[in-house]
Order: C-alpha cells, then sequence, then structure tokens
C-alpha cells in the first residue's frame, strides 16, 4: 500500500502555477527522490505533503490522512526536515533535542541520534552559535527524534561537507533498513543514484518521469556514450545515418556519439567496413546527470550538443 | 511569499497531542525569556529605576496643592506601572514573535503534533508575566524608599492592572500581526510606544494634564488605565468608564491581531 499518495495536485501563486498536476504515490519502505532543477515545485510539492500549503486542486493522502484536515495524526507520524527554517538563536540543542521529544507520544532517545550525527559535543552551543552544516544536522535529529514512520528531507545534504554528507547518507540508509519511509528532495545527482528507490523528476511543475535511477538513465534518449579517434575523418553523412544516435559531435579529430547499445553494434561495423581503425574507443554508461538534463530540457531551447536528424 | 494561500494554522484552541508538551513548550521559552537580559532589564528593572531617579527631586517629594496635596511621585508610581506594561508589551514582545515568524520557527513547528500557537502563547505569557513582576517592584520601592501608600483599593487596582495589561499584550500582538517583518515590527512599536508613554502620563502624569488635554487622553488605552489606576490607588472603585474604556481597547485590539495575523 503506497504511504503518500499525491493526486493531481496543482498550487499557484500570484496566478503563477507552481505545481501543476503532479502525482506520485510513495509505497512503505522505500527512499523516494523528487528531483529537479531550481524552482521546479519541488519543495512546494513536500509542503504540501507535510500539510503546510493547502493545493488549489488535487489530493494530498498521508497514510490515507489528508495532512491537513487530519494534521492531529499525521504529524505523529510524518517527520518533516524543511528548508529555510530555524530554531530560536538562544536555545540549546540538548534543549531543542529534549523540547521536540516531548513532542511525540514515543520519541526516540536523542542522545544515541545526537551522536551519529555528530552533534553529541555541541549539545550546550546555542542555536545561533552553530555552522549551517550542524544546523541542517540538528534539523534532521528533529524530524527523526518523533520516531516518524515517513520522513520528509528538503535539501538534506546542503551545506554539509562531503565527509558529513556520506555520513548522512549512511543514515538514511540505516533509517530506511529500519521500516522508515524517506522522501528526499535534491538536485544532488549522486545523492539520488546513491540513496532512491525510485526517482520523480519534477520540472516546471510536473513530474517529467518516475522510475529507479538506472531505469532513468536506461530511459533517457543517448543512454550511451561511444567516444573515438578515428584513423581519418569519417563522413557527416553516415555518423548522421547511424541508428539509434541521438547526437554526435567532432572535436579536435575525436567523434563522441550518445546513442544505444545498437549504435554501438552499427559503430563497429561502419568502421569495419570503412577499413577505419578507432584509437582510443570509449563504451560509456550515460550518468543520471545526463538523464536529468536529457528529461528537464534547457529552459531557452539551447542544445548544448549538435543534434543529430 | 503568496501568504494568501498558506495553512491557516486555525484559530481553534490548541489541542496537543501529548499531556506536557504545552508545559514542555513554556518550560523552554521561559528559559529563552531569561537569557536576553536587555529585555529583562528594560522591562523589569528601568522602570523601578525611573521611579527612583524622579523620587530623588527633593520638589518630587513635597505635597503640592495643585495635586490635591499630593507629591509628584505619588503620581508616578502608575506611571511606572504603566511604563512596565509598555516597555513589555510593545517594547521587547513585537519583535519577538514576529521573529519567530520571520526564521520559521514556527513553520517549523507546525509540522509537529504541537501547534505553533502554544510557542505564541508562552512568549505572550511570560511578557505579561514579566510586567506584572515589574510593577509590583514599583509599588513596593514606591512604598519603601519614598513612602508612597499602597493601593487604597486593592482589588480595584489590579483589576485595572490585569485589563491594562491584557490591553498591552494584545496591542503588541496586533503590531506583530500588521508587520510583515521584525525591522518593521521594531519601528511600528517604537512609534506607538512613544505615543502611548505620553498617554500613561510619563512626561506629564494624565492628572496633572490640563482639562481639555486629559479629557482626550482619557479615551486612550494608557489614559484610561491611569485614571483607573489612580482612582484605585487613592481608595475608589475605579471608574467604569475607565475600565470599559482599556477592556474595549485590549478586545477590539486582540480581535484585530487575531484576524489578521500570518502563520508564515
Amino acid at each position: 500500500m503506497a504511504i503518500i499518495e499525491a493526486n493531481g495536485v496543482r498550487k499557484a501563486y500570484a496566478g503563477r502555477p507552481v505545481v501543476d498536476g503532479v502525482s506520485f504515490a510513495v509505497e512503505e519502505g522505500e527512499i523516494f527522490g523528487i528531483l529537479g532543477p531550481n524552482g521546479a515545485g519541488k519543495t512546494t510539492t513536500v509542503e504540501c505533503v507535510a500539510g503546510l500549503r493547502i493545493p488549489d486542486a488535487g489530493t494530498v493522502r498521508v497514510a490515507g490522512l489528508d495532512p491537513v484536515a487530519g494534521r492531529e495524526r499525521v504529524t505523529r507520524l510524518l517527520g518533516t526536515q524543511l528548508q529555510e527554517s530555524e530554531l530560536q538563536p538562544k536555545i540549546t540543542v540538548r534543549e531543542a533535542l529534549d523540547l521536540y521529544s516531548a513532542f511525540y507520544p514515543e520519541p526516540a532517545d536523542w542522545r544515541p541520534l545526537a551522536e551519529r550525527l555528530g552533534l553529541h559535543t555541541k549539545l550546550d552551543t546555542r542555536f545561533h552559535r552553530l555552522s549551517g552544516g550542524q544546523k541542517q544536522r540538528l534539523s534532521i535529529a528533529l524530524a527523526l527524534v518523533g520516531r516518524p514512520r515517513v520522513v520528509i528531507l528538503d535539501e538534506l545534504t546542503t551545506g554539509l561537507d562531503p565527509r558529513a554528507r556520506r555520513d548522512t547518507w549512511q543514515l538514511i540508509e540505516d533509517v530506511r533498513d529500519g521500516g522508515v519511509t524517506v522522501v528526499l528532495v535534491t538536485h544532488f545527482m549522486e545523492e539520488a543514484q546513491r540513496l532512491c528507490d525510485r526517482i520523480a523528476v519534477i520540472d516546471r511543475g510536473r513530474v517529467v518521469a518516475l522510475d529507479t535511477p538506472a531505469g532513468l538513465v536506461a530511459g533517457a534518449d543517448g543512454s550511451t556514450v561511444i567516444s573515438f579517434t578515428p584513423s581519418e575523418p569519417l563522413p557527416d553523412a553516415e555518423l548522421a545515418g547511424l541508428p539509434g544516435a541521438v547526437s554526435y559531435e567532432t572535436e579536435g579529430g575525436r567523434v563522441v556519439i550518445n546513442g544505444t547499445d545498437e549504435t554501438v553494434n552499427a559503430v563497429i561495423s561502419l568502421l569495419a567496413r570503412r577499413g577505419v581503425t578507432a584509437h582510443r574507443l570509449r563504451v560509456a554508461e550515460a550518468t543520471l546527470d545526463d538523464a536529468f538534463l536529457d528529461l528537464t530540457g534547457p529552459a531557452d531551447g539551447r542544445g548544448t550538443t549538435e543534434r543529430a536528424a | 511569499m503568496a501568504t494568501a494561500h498558506t495553512t491557516p494554522a486555525t484559530t481553534t484552541t490548541p489541542r496537543t497531542a501529548v499531556p506536557g508538551a504545552t508545559r514542555a513548550v513554556l518550560k523552554a521559552e521561559t528559559r529563552l525569556f531569561l537569557r536576553e537580559p536587555g529585555s529583562l532589564f528594560w522591562i523589569v528593572v528601568f522602570p523601578t529605576v525611573l521611579l527612583v531617579v524622579l523620587g530623588l527631586v527633593p520638589s518630587f517629594r513635597e505635597h503640592d496643592d495643585g495635586l490635591g496635596g499630593r507629591r509628584v511621585i505619588d503620581l508616578y508610581v502608575p506611571v511606572a506601572v504603566l511604563l512596565a506594561l509598555i516597555m513589555s508589551g510593545l517594547q521587547a514582545m513585537p519583535p519577538v514573535l514576529t521573529g519567530y515568524r520571520e526564521r520559521g520557527i514556527l513553520r517549523r513547528m507546525s509540522t509537529t503534533p504541537v501547534r505553533p500557537a502554544a510557542l505564541l502563547g508562552a512568549q505572550i505569557a511570560l511578557h505579561g508575566a514579566a510586567a506584572l513582576v515589574s510593577a509590583l517592584l514599583v509599588v513596593t520601592v514606591g512604598r519603601t524608599a519614598y513612602g508612597v501608600r499602597l493601593p487604597e483599593q486593592p482589588f480595584g487596582y489590579l483589576l485595572a492592572l490585569l485589563l491594562a495589561v491584557a490591553c498591552v499584550l494584545a496591542l503588541g500582538a496586533l503590531i506583530c500581526s500588521v508587520s510583515r517583518t521584525t525591522k518593521i515590527s521594531a519601528a511600528v512599536g517604537s512609534v506607538v510606544y512613544f505615543a502611548m508613554m505620553f498617554t500613561a502620563g510619563v512626561w506629564v502624569p494624565v492628572q496633572a494634564m490640563p482639562d481639555g488635554l486629559r479629557r482626550v487622553v482619557q479615551a486612550t488605552p494608557f489614559g484610561a488605565a491611569s485614571q483607573a489606576l489612580d482612582q484605585a490607588a487613592r481608595g475608589d472603585w475605579p471608574g467604569w468608564s475607565h475600565l470599559g474604556a482599556v477592556a474595549a481597547w485590549a478586545a477590539v485590539a486582540g480581535w484585530a491581531a487575531n484576524r489578521t495575523f500570518r502563520w508564515q
């Protein structure tokens, strides 16, 4: 059963649609990524899930409950880490953890959680004296302290150094292994690829793709990148006619083709047919980065590579 | 941010899901309140210091026939009491409440089983309590240092004082409601604060004002409160017109603050 269901959610600010008919379902126990460029509507979408905003149209259900009408019950099972939301400047880390523990019927023991997040040496430090990364880690701790069934983490590793980021990823995986469903809003590809079971790619207020990270990569145009330096130039007509090729470019004698497995075979037979030797031939899988750029597309319609016919 | 579309955190009574959660909020906010030495000085210490300084002027301790045989210092005890209320409700409180909204602290709490109203309620209660402590200090010091008689109609005095506290807290909440940012609320607060200090009689005690001016001033929240406190101090039951004026201001400001408050 889906623990979060969003159905045709719309939200406009001053007449401008920010979320424009978003639908998705998050299954219990998965790490569900919401990926998209800045301003795509990711945060507004999760704010609707958390009950902080009321959608103009569409419905949101968390464990079958409306997050606004069923606030009492939803807030008990949903932990949220928000962007740009602070605590009282002079509250200490310990006091904040104690306070938020008191909000929930069966809170977690925050001490191991604080230790896990590297906050145990900062317990008596006031919030306004914490670094950006420490504030972020405290925010994650507060989202988890109520033993939620679902946790929403919005840009969770923003402001963390690479080491802390990796530690946090490990923590999120452990949280999931403990049976908690995780909704992860991010624009870090590496984070999404490493953590997410499934990803909804949101662009301009719409879900443009929803798949596993591998599925997104495989489904993208030009998911295989073939590059080589031919011993003599190949005619453009031959390159443009390769089956499955999405784009190609030639630079300094090196040819780079974005295509599919089919393209790889076609390139090999082309080379053989023309008796051309390929130096430094590389065949690489496109990354989630490529898939993301492909799916979200440039807003101004300008491509970065020459498109094949 | 299109505030018109944000979730109204409703005006129903905050029902806390977990027993003790409201107490935990109050405990945490009390600690934080005590960590603001600046606010504590202006609310709790300053009004009494002002009274002590005024009392050092020898002529203010002499009976004045123009004041019905009373001394200037006698008139300044209720003024200092009202000053304590104004410092707390109009000077200290609005930036705190606005800051809680501006920094997303209320928003953060909206995602927990505790409603953010608990946080605002705790701060309002603490500022009211601090104002009362300060008022008590003023009356005590007035009595011990300058022999100012304790209110001869204590119940009337207490009633007028509680109404005035409710009124100042409602006005402070209204400032927070109409101010988008902490800076605006500090600026609006300052303007209102000077106006209220004048009407409370900080420069010229209301009872020493010319008749025409006094008639206008006693329609304002603190002009009315000043008259009510003065009557109770002298042993009369405070006039219902004065008590009614303070209560009406409190009700209108409280209603308007509640209507216009934005949670995000």
